[in-house]
């Protein structure tokens, strides 16, 4: 599904992703943790464009997009993707959030597209929402929302740049939910992430990121559990 | 004091008449403001280097030179140079839609660059092709950021409009400065202009509060 091969970002004279490879398979779940300035969100815009690589491929639901000549367009319509602080359009209902890409993107109609968005709210558990306005949502909702958003483009894997880390406390674990939930049903997903209970309990794999380098990447029982390296150790203890 | 409003009274419809003439070739340099600045404001923000170079230059020399000085070249320099003789009407919108063109530019600018970049990788992220993002995401939320400056330019070029009365278009000034003449008395009409061109103001300030109230819809629900 994804294959990233010695993936480099340089902000001018800074480099911040030092030539990351990893391979990812359809239906797994991976947690990317590590430092904040780490390179963690800088890999994952990456993967869809949001950033453009300065060196290395990213192969990613089939598009090559670091070849100039893919139509990057098309690749990001495969690609889900959530932000830590939502972007939900502010002007439009939650409803007309959820349809609006696919209408125009896709093509559907109004009927389609309206059917599907109930459909996900329903999944999201926010199905009385539908005419509201993000504005009088709180911040788990609309994450929620933009999950849902996000879903209704029927990607093939998704994209979770922090999404819990704008969120109140006691609104992380209604997200966490429905995250854990796609999981189950067996999308492909990356996760940057703090909430280190998610990629203990839910990622098939973690990696480890520091100093734009992938020092270390296991299953979650061998990262947590037996850390091979000092770095990951030191990480471990201060966020643990 | 030696006002005497009662000579007037003949000349009053004549003088009302200069209100659709002043908002006739108002709206539509408005409209030709509007486009042209729009597409200048999208240049500046993702056009290709000669078209930003060409919008830049554009905003500066309309906005660096004073805007009588537009109407005059226009209106005496275009018969000069052309042959056609060109009407005051058609010299007025093409100056002031030219001249709002480079400060409607500058406020929508200022306007979309307000937008949340998130918005447009939200867009970009759900594959939304540029023109479509531009319609329908971008420019409606720069339009809140947009409005009270956009009214602003309105009202001001409602009060310029009146140095159209130099190139000998019947707008409300010239209008007055017509009854003035004829009547010997210069403050009566005067006077009643301004308070038109006054109330016309308040009437585009009530409009432009109404709809900024009705836009905020989206943030109070």
């Amino acid at each position: 599904m994804i294959s990233v091969k010695g993936l480099v970002k340089s902000f001018g004279d800074l480099e911040v992703l030092k030539g990351i490879s990893t391979e990812v398979d359809a239906g797994q779940v991976i947690a990317i943790i590590g430092p904040s300035g780490s390179g963690k969100s800088t890999f994952l815009r990456c993967l869809n464009k949001l950033e453009e690589p300065t060196g290395g491929t990213v192969d990613i639901a089939g598009f090559d997009i670091t070849d100039k000549k893919t139509d990057i367009r098309a690749a990001r319509q495969e690609i889900g993707m959530v932000f830590q602080h939502f972007h939900l359009f502010p002007h439009l209902t939650v409803l007309g959030n959820l349809t609006y890409a696919p209408m125009k993107v896709k093509g559907e109609t109004k009927a389609q597209a309206e059917e599907k968005a109930r459909t996900l709210l329903k999944r999201v558990g926010l199905s009385e929402k539908a005419d509201s306005y993000p504005a009088s949502l709180s911040g788990g909702q609309k994450q929620r929302v933009a999950i849902a958003r996000a879903l209704a483009m029927e990607p093939k894997l998704m994209l979770f740049d922090e999404p819990t880390s704008a969120l109140d406390p006691e609104m992380v674990k209604e997200v966490l939910d429905v995250m854990k939930d796609l999981a189950k049903s067996g999308m492909t997903m990356i996760v940057v992430t703090h909430e280190m209970g998610f990629a203990r309990e839910v990622a098939d794999r973690v990696l480890f990121l520091d100093q734009g380098k992938l020092v270390e990447e296991g299953t979650p029982d061998e990262f947590f559990g037996n850390p091979k390296t000092d770095r990951a150790r030191d990480f471990l203890e201060k966020v643990l | 004091m030696n006002l005497d409003f009662t000579q007037m009274t003949p000349y009053i419809p004549y003088m009302l008449e200069g209100i659709w003439v002043t908002l006739k070739f108002v709206a539509v340099a408005l409209v030709i403001g509007a486009l042209i600045g729009t597409m200048l404001a999208l240049f500046k923000i993702s056009g290709p280097a000669p078209l930003r170079a060409f919008a830049i230059a554009y905003t500066s020399i309309f906005r660096g030179t004073p805007l009588i000085l537009q109407l005059m070249l226009i209106y005496f320099a275009v018969p000069q140079l052309t042959g056609y003789d060109i009407t005051p009407f058609l010299s007025a919108i093409t100056a002031f839609g030219l001249n709002s063109a480079a400060y409607i530019s500058e406020i929508i600018r200022a306007g979309i660059q307000a937008v949340d970049k998130g918005q447009l990788e939200a867009a970009q992220a759900l594959g939304v092709p540029y023109r479509a993002m531009m319609k329908d995401i971008i420019l409606p939320q720069a339009f809140k950021n947009i409005l009270p400056a956009l009214m602003n330019e309105v009202i001001t070029l409602t009060k310029e409009s009146a140095l159209v009365s130099t190139i000998g278009y019947l707008d409300l000034m010239r209008r007055a400065q017509v009854v003035g003449a004829s009547m010997y008395r210069q403050f009566e009409p005067l006077l009643f202009v301004g308070l038109i061109y006054w109330v016309l103001v308040m009437i585009l300030t009530l409009i432009g509060r109404k709809i900024e109230r009705r836009l905020k819809a989206s943030d109070i629900r």
